[in-house]
């Protein structure tokens, strides 16, 4: 269990990160934040990095702000930030301390990042699924500039993403919630702490008692995780209630695609999936805004 | 530079200056280099939490860093609790509820839990319980380490850690 022999380096500032990637990446050089994947990964010897570039040393992004109406989560921003909600966050700011608690464990909480987990982009990544959910948009930093993915463009596969060998993920950027809305998060997984076989996010906003506005997103399903637009069309004008949260679960089970494995059959995560969905639509109704 | 380098680690308020190269994790240097054997280490992976150390206050897997990454923080090791022979509060409460039976999972458990308190003292009991779903034991079924770790929280709530 130890990492093969592997250089370190430290720069100050993103420029210099970017610029060390370019040089050191057909080498096999790799970028290290958090590292609570990478580091076992290496233990494992699955990964083994040339260089690690360290951007621990790299002052002033490890807080996440609100920039241009978008919440901004710089790439040393610990999941932990996340863990008493910020009130000038908002609706937002309540969902995340409330999904944080489900990533891994505390200590790991401590160290791991944001933006760490997208870019390692495990199917049951709670940031990745939120973030899907919420329609984020990544920026990625190389030498040769500056660009925007949105998230739909993100993610092309299981732990795999559309960076290139030289692009750093070095902020995402949420689209605040309207404060109208309620969201809601439900997770199964077999232990506390261990990876969700399947997690629903569910965010809806209301008039009268109907639903005007749906999003529902589904994680640790399939392989990436994604908006369900089929859930979403089913609660459209309907009221906020049992029935019509079980219709949009039967549909997001017709049109998913679920990952199987050894202990896990597709045949029960698509079964899970409509009980994420379900969950996760009670959770929100339960918070929406007292009527006025 | 895959080779040894000089770096500086200051646990538990004492600077070790050593020599290790990038790939030895936290949890072998604090063992091989500085001599604290104190930080047991179980899984190597990040499972287990048997190698669990505070930095800058806050409880970290040993096993997920490298030592390298430590230079200029401040680690705290189980071998810092006690004043001398006299041990911390926490440490006396592991006694005291049975917290423990072989003890390999125990340094771990108490850096998890002295971490935790000095970063939220204010915790609730149901989110100290889920702290410490963090770590394995394997004897005591955990209900004497719940009884040990509250017992902390209580006091930790009348006297801050310094």
């Amino acid at each position: 269990m130890k990492p093969a022999p592997f250089a370190y380096y430290r720069p100050e500032s993103l420029e210099d990160a970017a610029q060390r990637l370019a040089d050191g990446m057909d080498e096999g050089a790799m970028i290290i934040a958090g590292g609570q994947s990478l580091v076992p990964m290496m233990a494992l010897r699955v990964a083994y990095p040339s260089e690690l570039i360290d951007l621990n040393a790299v002052s002033g992004i490890d807080a996440p702000v609100i920039e241009g109406g978008t919440l901004k989560i710089p790439a040393l921003v610990r999941h932990a930030a996340f863990h008493a909600p910020d009130p000038a966050f908002g609706v937002t700011g309540q969902l995340l301390s409330r999904v944080v608690r489900h990533i891994a464990h505390y200590p790991i909480r401590q160290r791991g990042t944001f933006c760490g987990s997208l870019a390692h982009s495990d199917p049951a990544s709670e940031w990745a699924l939120t973030a899907a959910t919420l329609g984020a948009e990544l920026e990625l930093l190389s030498v040769r500039g500056t660009r925007m993915v949105a998230i739909e463009d993100w993610c092309d596969g299981a732990m795999s993403t559309t960076r290139e060998p030289d692009e750093i993920l070095v902020a995402a950027h949420l689209p605040l919630l309207p404060e109208s809305s309620a969201a809601g998060f439900c997770e199964v997984s077999r232990r506390a702490g261990d990876f969700a076989l399947g997690m629903a996010l569910a965010v809806i906003e209301t008039e009268g008692d109907r639903i005007t506005k749906a999003r529902i997103g589904l994680g640790g399903i399939e392989e990436i995780p994604r908006r369900i637009a089929d859930a979403e069309a089913a609660l459209q004008g309907q009221p906020a209630t049992p029935e019509t949260f079980a219709a949009a679960a039967e549909a997001a089970m017709e049109v998913i695609d679920p990952m199987s494995d050894a202990s896990t059959p597709a045949k029960y995560r698509r079964d899970l999936a409509g009980t994420v969905i379900r969950r996760a639509l009670a959770d929100a109704a339960t918070r929406l805004p007292a009527p006025v | 530079m895959t080779d040894k380098t000089a770096i500086t680690l200051t646990v538990n308020g004492t600077e070790h200056h050593i020599e290790c190269a990038p790939r030895k994790t936290l949890a072998d240097a604090l063992r091989e280099d500085c001599g604290l054997t104190g930080t047991h280490l179980g899984c190597e992976h990040g499972v287990c939490g048997a190698c669990t150390i505070t930095m800058n206050d806050a409880p970290v897997r040993a096993c997920l860093m490298f030592a390298v990454q430590a230079e200029g923080a401040n680690i705290r090791t189980v071998e810092g609790l006690a004043d001398g022979d006299t041990l911390s509060p926490l440490q006396q409460f592991f006694i005291d509820e049975h917290a423990l039976q072989c003890g390999f999972c125990t340094p771990g458990f108490l850096m998890l839990i002295d971490g935790t308190l000095r970063q939220n003292p204010d915790i609730t009991e149901g989110e100290l319980n889920e702290v410490l779903s963090s770590n394995l034991c394997r004897c005591t079924g955990y209900r004497n380490i719940l009884r040990a770790a509250h017992r902390a929280r209580d006091l930790a709530r009348t006297e801050p850690a310094e």
